[in-house]
């Protein structure tokens, strides 16, 4: 009967600690059930003070324009657009947790893949504000949509990367949503099941909608996820991809190349992961949830930033090379003045960049620093550093001194708006995760259970014995039932 | 609305219901469902369910996507108001793929939710009958349905035999209704208990 999965004891248990189902439940939904903690409240309350501050910013800005900002010709997309991609590159990654690791069988998702997907909905939430705001005439915003009017009908430009972000942050928010949701909802029923006060009934109760776990839904449920988890996937990969032809599509020097798609693929997942990291080492102190984010977990998502740290450090030296090699002596400009030198203006921040995504990650090689917590926390701080830096090179750099020096822009300096906005943002996204982490299960609870008696601690004690087993033995036992 | 007789198993390994599953088929009850916390790979054949129609009906929800997308675009940019777009064709295809497999993908995703929220009978303020508030927990549930042919007390036996922990007969609403969790919906009131 081929119940018992079998998995080699030679990869580490995903949940440790000889867990039973009831344990699971409970060591999950404490944190949920129990009253808010100090630190907890005292969390929420900066991260809304960052969000009031956020919201004058914005008001300023509406009422008095972008130039607040500092944004004029030629510097026309400043921290807006730096802000933009580095929120949407933040949330690639919870995606990629859950709609790629599922499709790959990566059981150690499970950890880690309901925080990361919360995470993706936040961070697009608060990436999505700043392509509304940066409009200037913000209660015109809905014509962007391509809805029957008066006005011809006038049609939006199909043809435009700005429209077809429209498009996709869209899609994206909302199937992100929807993924995340329909995962939670049998988890809600546990809480629902478990709960004792009325409020709290009625909360999960209304937000479980109806769930009873009977094995047709449970059917349908993983249908639904499998196929939402394949749609998932090309989209992180076209999202992304249509961020980047904001610029690739234009002839900017230095925005001019098709290197773009995956750089900025890579660089987001790079990001991303980075951003889990530092979410989740904290949380799993905090909540008390070691036992199921262990330390292995950290360890993969840290040789994940590696690669893609790599990734995108090769794209770099690319980008470089075929400015060089290139017949384009603007773009090749571009690099030689605007970046590289480190006399001008905004050189620094190429360097910058270039250490905190190139060198600071292959740190990650060795073994011991990857499973140590603090450098994982700082490092993947670094790397959202880098990671916005980045952003802020591409746009910046190239836009402030393109093909006519007699249009060159002085110095590009934020405004204390522009920097409002952007923790303002901070504040969004962290009282969105201190909510999420206070009412909801941070961690997958139906996922953990799935794969306890395969990954679990106590289950991989027991395959001692199938692995004395002789091949044909183990194959006659072990070979995968379909319940015939 | 509906209130009918059910003999309830409970079981606390997946490896007993398993084949406990398997043999009450073969003895001829009926099952009207089992409950899991988790879902359990295989289950659904063990139980003779069909397989479900939800991947057709995504696929179908995003070819509806792909042609809308592709006909409204086209629609909009040859016949309706083309414009001169850096000298580019009026029908340029290479443009459009972007929002075409964002529609696509949109299109299929809520579809798809929707649908299974549908079949499942799942919705905000749905109440459906437990019959044990820990099966979402560490608990697997085997309901038999009791129709007139059926010994109730062989049924209850024949389970305990199989490897049940808690056998009982209960009466549960079939079906779903409105309302809120703490509000209670009782129809009847639910006395009988079977024991061993």
């Amino acid at each position: 009967m081929g119940l018992i999965r079998y998995e080699s004891q030679i990869r580490p248990p995903l949940v440790e600690g000889s867990k039973d189902y009831h344990q699971v439940t409970e060591d999950i939904c404490r944190p949920v059930e129990a009253k808010p903690s100090r630190a907890w409240w005292i969390g929420l309350i900066v991260s809304i003070v960052f969000l009031c501050f956020g919201i004058v910013s914005v008001t300023m800005e509406v009422i008095y324009g972008t130039g607040q900002w500092n944004l004029n010709k030629t510097v026309g997309w400043g921290y807006d657009i730096t802000n933009f991609v580095w929120w949407i590159g933040i949330g690639h990654a919870g995606t990629l947790i859950s709609a790629i690791l599922l499709l790959f069988r990566q059981g150690w998702r499970t950890g880690v893949n309901r925080a990361a997907e919360a995470m993706t909905i936040f961070a697009v939430i608060c990436a999505g504000q700043f392509p509304i705001w940066h409009m200037g005439r913000v209660w015109d915003a809905f014509f962007v949509l391509p809805y029957p009017n008066t006005r011809g009908p006038l049609w939006v430009n199909f043809n435009s990367p700005l429209l077809w972000d429209v498009f996709a942050i869209s899609t994206y928010f909302t199937v992100s949503l929807l993924f995340w949701y329909s995962g939670l909802i049998p988890d809600v029923a546990t809480l629902r099941d478990r709960a004792k006060k009325k409020w709290r009934k009625m909360f999960y109760g209304v937000a479980a909608f109806g769930w009873t776990g009977s094995t047709k839904h449970w059917q349908r449920h993983e249908a639904l996820s499998l196929v939402l988890a394949g749609l998932s996937t090309p989209l992180v990969l076209s999202v992304h991809t249509i961020v980047s032809f904001d610029f690739a599509t234009s002839v900017v020097p230095g925005w001019h190349t098709t290197i773009f798609p995956p750089y900025f693929v890579a660089g987001a997942i790079f990001s991303g992961f980075a951003m889990v990291q530092t979410l989740l080492v904290v949380t799993r102190k905090v909540l008390g949830l070691e036992e199921y984010i262990t330390i292995e977990h950290i360890d993969v998502m840290n040789k994940i930033i590696v690669l893609t740290g790599s990734i995108v450090g090769i794209a770099y030296l690319t980008e470089l090379f075929i400015a060089w090699y290139g017949a384009n002596e603007y773009e090749w400009y571009a690099f030689a003045q605007n970046r590289l030198n480190v006399n001008s203006p905004l050189g620094w921040s190429y360097w910058i960049m270039m250490f905190c995504n190139v060198v600071s990650p292959q740190f990650f090689w060795v073994r011991k620093l990857r499973r140590n917590l603090i450098v994982t926390f700082f490092m993947s701080v670094l790397v959202n550093v880098g990671m916005w830096f980045e952003r802020f090179v591409i746009i910046v750099t190239s836009v402030y001194r393109d093909y006519l020096p007699s249009a060159w822009s002085t110095y590009y300096r934020p405004t204390i708006w522009e920097v409002g906005f952007y923790l303002g943002t901070f504040g969004l996204f962290f009282t969105c995760y201190f909510l999420f982490s206070k009412f909801f299960p941070v961690i997958a609870l139906a996922e953990i259970k799935h794969i306890l008696k395969r990954s679990g601690d106590t289950q991989k004690d027991k395959m001692d014995n199938l692995e004395k087993q002789d091949n044909d033995g183990f194959a006659d036992e072990h070979s995968h039932d379909h319940g015939a | 609305m509906a209130i009918k007789k059910y003999v309830v198993g409970s079981f606390d390994d997946e490896a007993v219901l398993f084949p406990a599953v398997k043999k009450v088929r073969k003895a001829g009850y009926k099952i009207h469902d089992v409950f899991t916390p988790f879902p359990i790979h295989g289950l659904d054949r063990a139980m003779g369910l069909r397989d479900t129609s939800l991947h057709t009906a995504g696929f179908l929800y995003a070819i509806t996507g792909t042609s809308t997308a592709l006909g409204f675009i086209s629609w909009a940019l040859t016949y309706d108001w083309p414009l001169n777009f850096g000298g580019k064709p009026f029908f340029s295809l290479p443009a459009w793929i972007p929002i075409t497999f964002e529609l696509t993908v949109l299109f299929s995703a809520v579809g798809m939710v929707l649908t299974f929220c549908y079949l499942c009978q799942l919705a905000p303020f749905v109440k459906k009958d437990h019959f044990n508030l820990r099966s979402t927990d560490d608990i697997f549930l085997m309901a038999l349905e009791c129709t007139d042919k059926t010994n109730e007390t062989e049924a209850v036996s024949f389970l305990q035999s199989l490897g049940a922990k808690d056998v009982k007969v209960d009466r549960k609403e079939d079906r779903w209704w409105l309302g809120r969790y703490d509000k209670e919906q009782i129809l009847e009131k639910k006395t009988e208990e079977v024991a061993a």
